[in-house]
């Protein structure tokens, strides 16, 4: 097992420019069953051994398509969501950057009446090691295990797998959930489905700066886990009021700030690790392994 | 993007909102006309891009010329959090009854905008809501309808009891959120909005921080930036898809991704160093990418050594390690720099760059540690 995506998940790939067709197939290559793509006026070719569609909606009858992840630009990108989640997809995966915050509030408010998930926008996607990929990670630095990873970023997601895997530890999914103020799930609803998967025994957060996500993870962590859950935090020294690069990682007037986030974390009985290279040893302790 | 008070005033005004008539000065003379026009007594208010103006003497009533003379040339030149005046607002003084606070922003955990009212105005909201919670009222705007004149109406109920006050107070409330909803704004913010003696209401004060990501739509709004030279720095980054935001130490950080360059920060720091900027630059590396990354670090004066830290994914470390030889051959007298690489390719790329005689390794907290001792005997080599 392992959340969200396996080795059933049927993957539409939405915008099939450079970025789209170079992912498709290296997600194709992966493993996982790409078995369409959409791209407005290229319906009825073929790519990668895939159909292409015009339309979302075609694609999910002609394929039974039940995920889909977005390669569409910032200013299209929204629509492309409502696109996926009108066409029954169960799982959009959006990996375009800098979408209007305007835009995904309402994007958002949409899709909570809707039976569909979100992950992103501006992430770079899931993957269950050995079962599919869904987004941009390099696929070999991830294996097969019962850690079960969620993270606000791309390349520390990496570093933090890296870790891991060097450790000996697997990981059952990985999810990188965006650095976006305003986005699909968040850490809590992460956490509930590792929470629920049999083959999650540990899980690693990974959050930073700007916002309450990791506080809200810390309440439900202390309510409702029983699973061990190591953190991490970064943005320590960042300067109040300047955004880190993604949108989210900005500490506004004294909150959102990693020392608040630490704290929770702790208090909720999660320890926290100083530098990257502490997590294995963490999780260790407290799977007692 | 932060817009000062005359910007954030004059978009108010185009979505109705009632603000003071005032007028822009750049030099003392302009000032003492502005208000010579305008009718003494008037408010010079210093335009920068940070709060905490009146604290440090930015703001100042005055009843005479000779007391706006005094004052602009005091306020002109001053610099505040960092940021130089450059400009004043000079805006007819107000016979101010009571202030209160309205401003729209984003609910990053209800995922849409909300309203933010309080009788508790003209003071830092952030400290109204630590000490006395109670004193702020929110209502969640639905984004899809907006904010409807009943939502309004409930809300500026709990400030005023006048009809005539709640029936205005709403309207503002109603085009603040047109303003902050037609403009793409995080924040749209009247701090204190007046209840004047004669019974009106006016926007004393106007704070609107534009959303980045939305500017696309808005390409009139580019005329507004004013940038600080700090700033610039930062845009000039942005052109070149470099993320980039200075800080005081003396380690250089160029780092590919935001999480992993806030870690490689907290890193150096955690090893008793300390970092000089937050720098990302993003997915591909080419070797032109690097070369403007180097270049904005070896601007900043304080930079002792740089430490690049990439996780090669996708993008292959052999190339990065090309990309980096090529980038520091072309630079006349680099700086001591340690380059880390993992992922794809790590050791033919960690090969490459000791081949040419660059510090490289693959572990980061070693690299990390290797930078801040080059910028440690850096530093006391410039010393002595």
């Amino acid at each position: 097992m392992s959340i969200l995506i396996d080795d059933r998940t049927r993957l539409l790939v939405q915008g099939l420019g450079r970025d789209g067709a170079f992912h498709a197939k290296l997600m194709k290559e992966y493993g996982t069953r790409v078995v369409a793509g959409v791209h407005p006026g290229r319906g009825g070719s073929m790519y990668e051994g895939f159909p292409v569609f015009d339309t979302a909606a075609e694609a999910v009858e002609k394929t039974g398509a039940d995920c889909s992840v977005l390669f569409v630009p910032a200013s299209a990108a929204g629509d492309a969501i409502l696109e996926a989640a009108h066409a029954g997809i169960e799982l959009v995966v959006a990996i375009t950057e800098g979408i209007p915050v305007s835009e995904m509030s309402r994007v958002v408010a949409e899709i909570e009446t809707m039976d569909v998930r979100l992950v992103g926008p501006n992430c770079p996607g899931l993957i269950s090691p050995g079962k599919a990929k869904v987004g941009i990670m390099p696929g070999d630095i991830f294996d097969r295990g019962g850690v079960g990873v969620v993270s606000r970023s791309g390349t520390l997601t990496y570093e933090v797998v890296r870790s891991l895997s060097k450790a000996g530890m697997g990981q059952s999914t990985a999810v990188g959930m965006g650095g976006d103020p305003v986005g699909g799930m968040k850490f809590v609803d992460y956490l509930e489905l590792f929470e629920e998967d049999p083959d999650t025994e540990a899980v690693v957060l990974v959050g930073e700066i700007g916002g309450s996500d990791e506080e809200d993870a810390s309440r439900f962590v202390a309510e409702s886990m029983s699973k061990p859950v190591a953190g991490f935090i970064v943005g320590r020294t960042a300067p109040p009021g300047k955004r880190m690069g993604h949108a989210g990682a900005i500490i506004s007037g004294g909150s959102g700030t990693a020392e608040a986030k630490v704290a929770a974390l702790e208090a909720a009985g999660i320890p926290v690790a100083d530098v990257i290279d502490e997590l294995p040893d963490l999780l260790r302790k407290r799977t007692g392994g | 993007m932060k817009l000062e008070e005359f910007q954030a005033k004059a978009l108010f005004r185009q979505y109705g909102l009632p603000v003071p008539e005032g007028l822009v000065a750049t030099r003392v003379e302009e000032a003492v006309s502005a208000a010579e026009r305008l009718g003494l007594p008037v408010v010079v208010k210093a335009q920068v891009k940070a709060g905490g103006r009146g604290k440090a003497g930015g703001v100042k009533l005055v009843r005479t010329v000779e007391e706006c003379r005094e004052a602009a040339s005091g306020i002109l030149g001053m610099t505040i959090k960092g940021y130089p005046v450059e400009r004043v607002l000079v805006d007819p003084a107000q016979s101010i009854g009571s202030e209160f606070y309205v401003g729209i922003t984003t609910d990053r955990r209800k995922r849409r905008p909300v309203l933010m009212t309080s009788a508790s105005g003209g003071v830092d909201i952030e400290e109204v809501a630590r000490s006395t919670p109670e004193r702020i009222f929110f209502h969640t705007i639905d984004p899809r309808y907006g904010l409807r004149s009943f939502e309004a109406r409930g809300m500026a109920f709990r400030l005023f009891d006048s009809k005539e006050q709640v029936l205005a107070c709403a309207r503002i409330m109603v085009d603040l959120w047109r303003c902050f909803d037609g403009c793409d704004a995080s924040l749209a913010e009247i701090n204190p909005l007046a209840l004047l003696t004669d019974g009106s209401l006016v926007a004393l004060d106007a704070k609107i921080v534009l959303d980045d990501n939305a500017l696309y739509r808005h390409p009139d709004f580019e005329e507004l930036r004013l940038p600080t030279d700090e700033e610039r720095k930062e845009q000039e980054a942005k052109r070149m898809g470099l993320s980039y935001v200075r800080l005081d130490g003396s380690v250089g950080c160029m780092v590919n991704g935001a999480g992993l360059a806030m870690a490689t920060m907290d890193l150096i720091k955690h090893l008793g160093g300390t970092p000089a900027n937050f720098l990302d630059i993003g997915g591909s590396s080419s070797p032109e990418k690097v070369v403007g990354a180097m270049k904005l670090l070896m601007r900043d004066s304080n930079v002792r050594s740089v430490f690049v830290n990439v996780f090669g994914g996708i993008t292959r470390c052999d190339d990065v390690a090309r990309g980096l030889v090529e980038a520091l051959g072309s630079m006349g007298d680099p700086p001591p720099m340690v380059v880390r690489l993992t992922g794809t390719n790590e050791r033919e790329g960690v090969r490459i760059l000791s081949e040419t005689g660059i510090s490289a390794t693959s572990d980061m907290t070693e690299g990390a540690r290797r930078a801040i001792g080059l910028a440690e005997a850096g530093a006391s080599g410039g010393a002595s």
